[in-house]
């Protein structure tokens, strides 16, 4: 990258993963600086703050070994960009899209801005095609669809990187044959993790589809807040420039938030909820609005994001502010990890607001979103019965609450628990899903139509009493 | 025309020296790709404080600034409905012709079409008294809505000199010229922070009905009122903005989309024009007009979008329209201010937000009204605005805030989205102060219709303390007539609050209706209760083999359809006989 431009010599002050310069001009914010260290180690650097005559630069490479004299700063007249090409699927990069697999640059011209520009809501498409994942859970009651950006919640020691290597593995249309290309981003996540979704897409024969970027639990903090810009820079070229389907995995943005929490703090600003910066939300929302179908293009962005709850807590400001961005969540509840139900997704937090538009007639099946509606009434009143049961016994519960108590184990049972290489399709997890309906009385299935119930419920009852 | 030089950037915050002549919050344009901004401080020597509605990534100290001298406007006139703007007024559709599918900055385009030729039919003449609220003239703007031009407040009291006869004329024509010489044409501007004047203020007597039965029937709101929507997120805050959207009586809405998400705004323009108006058999585009500043887009402008908003809907109140704002939402304006004001390293109040949230809140909320117009006629700006509490939690600054300046709140609860029930409007922690004024109305409708809904709200508060006795000893162990009233609240959360918003004829439900509905209700509630006190048995009543029917005729009696309404009220009827002559 030997790019002509300023060069200053000595820093003013160095605080944290900050260099402070002082006696400069003609500095942009947001300009791209190269630093280089009195051992002669070249690191990049991003202006945060300039006056006319001194600048703040956040340092990807991290701050150690700088000193006051010896250090250079070469400023490079532009904003960070990383090279983009099709032909970067099948690499690892770093953070900042320079390879990490000792391959030669990526051959291409083609350098974009990591920042992306905000997509006009007026030419985006809506999206509404089904993505069958294969795992019940989402497709029956929480439905991923092609352009969604559906976060998984989870917590540290539950699967979530098993259950988002399956969907990888198994997401597909069933309209029509087309493969996803996938991009991964890993922040802050150690080697294991990353080893363990490399070996993953080794097995399942997708590698050579897979552009990853790695920015791991040893590399400086400052260069895990490029590495998911990064990664959707290169996704938002595959998808609107090539018109390719891409799956972008990024995990785990809760190491992002504490990264842009230690550079806050640094920079001295004023803390909101615990000690993040309050612009945390519109931070989030410039990445994961970089989602979506555009209006007239071939590509999409499915974007799905992996957070772990610190303590498991919902209400953190990491996933409290990722739920008001994306399009729902895939909750992962500890205790029916520990029952060994896999995948642990909890029936209720768990949501996907595109599902209404993604299923039903034409798309999945016509009584897809009432069966849905159903199973979601029906698992609420059985998390209200086992709360009155743990009080007064089961005994004592009523006929009806009894069958509720049934359903519910049935449920987690058949309809959520399921094999880890299991690729269900939607119509047999459809029938699953009355199958443990049918554990109840039909007056309490208020949610269905009478049609539906005539079809799918009585049909199954009686079948079951010929036997 | 004035300059300044930059000395500072910090995100969307720039500094400018040599400003000694820029006013506060006037629009500026800034560096050489003329970013938009607006003066928000003004400091001694000259300096001042610019924040920048688009992104300043690039932009260097030394760089020029130029003032404009005039504040942040939206210019006003026929073309502005079925448009989707950004924050500062910008068409959606435009910036995609220039600049493709990604906004690129510093694009500028005309708010509206100049081009096209609306058909013009004046309503003065020569010799006429020219002053603020004369209606000049008007244009059928869409086949449902007449656009009044109207003589703005600023006009000195003149005579009309000369006028165009009806015909069609385009964006630059002059169509009027007074006496003094001043013209008057299709197109105004009005700075977006003041208030538009009206002559005063009235009472709210007549309810916005919005056809959602937990609304309309628990915790109306009135035309010219104020609500807010709290809820976490998954709630389902945009889902019933978006029902509100389609469904309320006004005769214009706009929607604004305030850091929120892009598919959501993409969900709206692609589905409204295909939705027809239930009162009017129009589009629902027709009547609507969006204001997208999705979260990924500048955080400046995203403060000041529910300003253009607001004044957009006040220039159609002043013709005589009943306008409804959706500000989805509050929360992220108020982020909004907290990031601008964190970047100018203002003293931070309650959790980071600057001390003068309230403030600016309580001038939003305040714009909110049902109004006599400076044209002599009536018109109202309703103001619905959705808050996301981190957490859920309405402790918090904005929630609270908020709920000061409104008087209808609408919380939405966790426990009822995660069991699919929607509109999740809690019935225990939602209020209306508008019940009073606006019984009124329903009273015309139906004569018992607050006696009506007051027995059904105190079965479902008496149902609220019951369960918590019922979750330690059992529902079974209750006597008979308690059990009742937790077989009623159930089948008035099923029947009348939960409703379906994509269920065909769920979907919207009509004064008629509502009324009817909650007649058989509160009937079949009173009844059962006396039958019960009488010595009946509940599984009499559980018995009665048109409760199914009862539970369904949200989604299988049309709003029209008298027979089935009077059919179903029979069956429940002479059920209720039977147990009754049983009795005996």
């Amino acid at each position: 990258m030997k790019v002509a431009g300023l060069e200053y010599r000595g820093v003013s002050s160095i605080d944290g993963p900050l260099v402070f310069i002082d006696n400069i001009r003609g500095i942009a914010y947001d300009e791209l600086v190269e630093i280089t260290t009195p051992t002669g180690d070249v690191r990049l650097g991003q202006v945060l703050d300039v006056t006319a005559s001194a600048a703040v630069i956040q340092v990807f490479g991290g701050t150690v070994g700088l000193s006051q004299e010896k250090t250079k700063a070469r400023f490079l007249g532009s904003a960070l960009k990383i090279p983009v090409s099709k032909d970067m699927l099948g690499r690892v990069f770093d953070g900042l899209g320079r390879p990490k697999d000792g391959l030669p640059e990526p051959l291409t011209a083609d350098r974009r801005d990591v920042n992306g520009m905000p997509v006009n809501p007026y030419s985006r498409e809506y999206p509404r095609d089904f993505i069958q994942t294969g795992i019940s859970s989402i497709d029956l009651m929480n439905t991923l669809v092609r352009g969604q950006k559906l976060p998984i919640f989870s917590g540290n020691g539950l699967p979530h990187n098993r259950m988002a290597a399956q969907i990888a593995r198994q997401a597909k249309l069933l309209s029509e044959e087309v493969e996803f290309s996938i991009v991964f981003a890993a922040m802050g996540v150690k080697y294991d993790v990353a080893r363990f979704f490399i070996d993953s897409f080794e097995r399942s024969g997708v590698l050579h589809n897979v552009a990853m970027f790695l920015s791991l639990a040893d590399d400086p903090s400052a260069e895990r807040l490029v590495t998911p810009r990064s990664a959707l820079t290169l996704a938002e070229y595959l998808a609107f420039d090539l018109g390719m389907h891409v799956l972008v995995i990024i995990t785990d943005m809760s190491n992002y938030c504490e990264a842009l929490r230690e550079i806050a703090t640094a920079r001295g600003e004023i803390p909101s909820r615990k000690g993040y910066p309050g612009y945390l939300y519109s931070d989030l929302a410039s990445m994961y609005e970089r989602a979506g179908r555009l209006r007239g293009g071939a590509g999409s962005i499915t974007q799905m994001p992996i957070l772990t709850m610190p303590s498991d807590d919902i209400s953190h400001p990491i996933p409290d502010l990722t739920g008001y961005i994306t399009e729902g969540q895939i909750v992962l509840e500890r205790d029916m990890h520990q029952r060994g139900i896999y995948p642990p997704v909890a029936g209720l937090p768990s949501l996907s607001r595109l599902m209404k538009d993604g299923i039903g007639k034409g798309r999945t099946r016509d009584d897809h979103p009432h069966v849905a509606s159903q199973l979601f009434a029906a698992y609420s009143k059985v998390k209200d019965i086992r709360s009155l049961a743990s009080v007064i016994g089961e005994e004592e519960l009523s006929p009806v609450d009894k069958l509720y108590l049934k359903f519910g184990v049935e449920f987690e049972n058949k309809v959520v628990s399921q094999g880890e290489f299991e690729d269900r399709p939607i119509q047999r997890t459809l029938e699953i899903g009355w199958e443990v309906l049918k554990i109840l009385p039909r007056s309490e299935l208020l949610r269905v139509s009478e049609e539906e119930l005539a079809m799918y419920y009585d049909e199954a009852v009686t079948i079951k009493s010929k036997k | 025309m004035n300059e300044g030089i930059i000395t500072r950037i910090n995100g969307p915050i720039v500094e400018a020296r040599n400003m000694e002549r820029a006013g506060m919050l006037e629009v500026v344009e800034v560096g050489t790709e003329r970013l938009i901004g607006e003066v928000i401080r003004v400091r001694h020597g000259g300096l001042a404080t610019i924040q920048v509605y688009e992104n300043t990534s690039g932009l260097k100290p030394g760089e020029t600034v130029y003032c404009t001298g005039r504040q942040l406007s939206v210019k006003l006139g026929p073309g502005l409905l079925g448009t989707i703007y950004d924050g500062i007024q910008r068409p959606l559709d435009r910036i995609a012709e220039l600049s493709g599918a990604m906004i690129r900055r510093g694009e500028k385009t005309e708010p509206l079409d100049m081009n096209k030729k609306w058909h013009f039919v004046p309503t003065v003449n020569p010799g006429d008294e020219l002053k603020p609220g004369v209606v000049y003239g008007e244009i059928q703007e869409t086949d449902s809505i007449k656009l009044k031009l109207i003589v703005p407040p600023s006009q000195k009291p003149t005579l009309v000199k000369t006028i165009v006869p009806e015909g069609d004329y385009s964006g630059e024509e002059t169509l009027l010229v007074a006496e003094n010489n001043d013209t008057l044409g299709f197109y105004q501007y009005w700075p977006v922070r003041k208030p538009r004047p009206v002559v005063a203020r009235k009472q709210l007597t007549t309810p916005l009905l919005t056809g959602l039965r937990v609304i309309d029937a628990f915790f109306p709101i009135a035309k010219g009122g104020a609500a807010a929507i709290p809820g976490g997120f998954g709630t389902g805050k945009t889902m019933t903005q978006q029902a509100l959207a389609k469904w309320s009586d006004a005769d214009i809405i706009v929607y604004i989309g305030c850091g929120e998400r892009g598919n959501e705004m993409t969900e709206v323009l692609r589905e409204f024009p295909e939705l027809v108006d239930p009162r009017s058999g129009r589009s629902l585009m027709e009547r609507t007009i969006l204001i997208a500043n999705t979260s990924n887009m500048p955080v400046a402008a995203r403060e000041v979008s529910i300003y253009t908003g607001i004044t957009l809907a006040e220039y159609y109140r002043d013709m005589g329209y009943h306008v409804a704002i959706m500000a989805d939402s509050t929360s992220r304006w108020a982020e909004a201010l907290r990031e601008l004001s964190g970047r100018l390293e203002e003293m931070p109040a309650d959790e980071g937000f600057p001390a003068y949230l309230p403030t600016r809140l309580a001038s939003f909320y305040e714009r909110a009204g049902f109004v006599e117009t400076m044209s002599g006629t009536s018109g109202s700006v309703s103001v619905i605005g959705a808050v996301s509490p981190p957490g859920g939690d309405f402790s918090e600054p904005v929630t609270q805030h908020t709920s000061r300046f409104i008087r209808c709140f609408w919380a939405l609860n966790r426990a009822l989205a995660n069991a699919r029930h929607y509109p999740a409007i809690s019935w225990h922690d939602s209020y209306s102060e508008y019940l009073i004024d606006i019984a009124g109305w329903w009273g015309q409708q139906d004569a018992e219709w607050k006696a009506h809904r007051d027995l059904l709200m105190e079965v479902l508060q008496e149902e609220v303390a019951l369960q918590r006795i019922a979750k330690l000893i059992g529902p079974d162990a209750l006597p008979d007539h308690q059990r009742l009233t937790l077989l009623v609240a159930d089948i008035v959360k099923n029947a009348f609050l939960q409703q379906n918003s994509f269920d065909e004829i769920d979907m919207y439900c009509s004064p008629g209706k509502q009324t009817w509905m909650l007649r058989l209700l509160a009937t079949f509630t009173e009844r059962s209760q006396n039958l019960i006190r009488r010595g009946a048995m509940l599984a009499d009543i559980n018995a009665i083999s048109a409760l199914p029917r009862l539970l369904r005729m949200k989604s299988e009696i049309r709003n029209d359809d008298k027979t089935a309404m009077a059919n179903l009220e029979q069956q429940i009827s002479s059920a209720l006989d039977a147990i009754e002559s049983n009795l005996r």
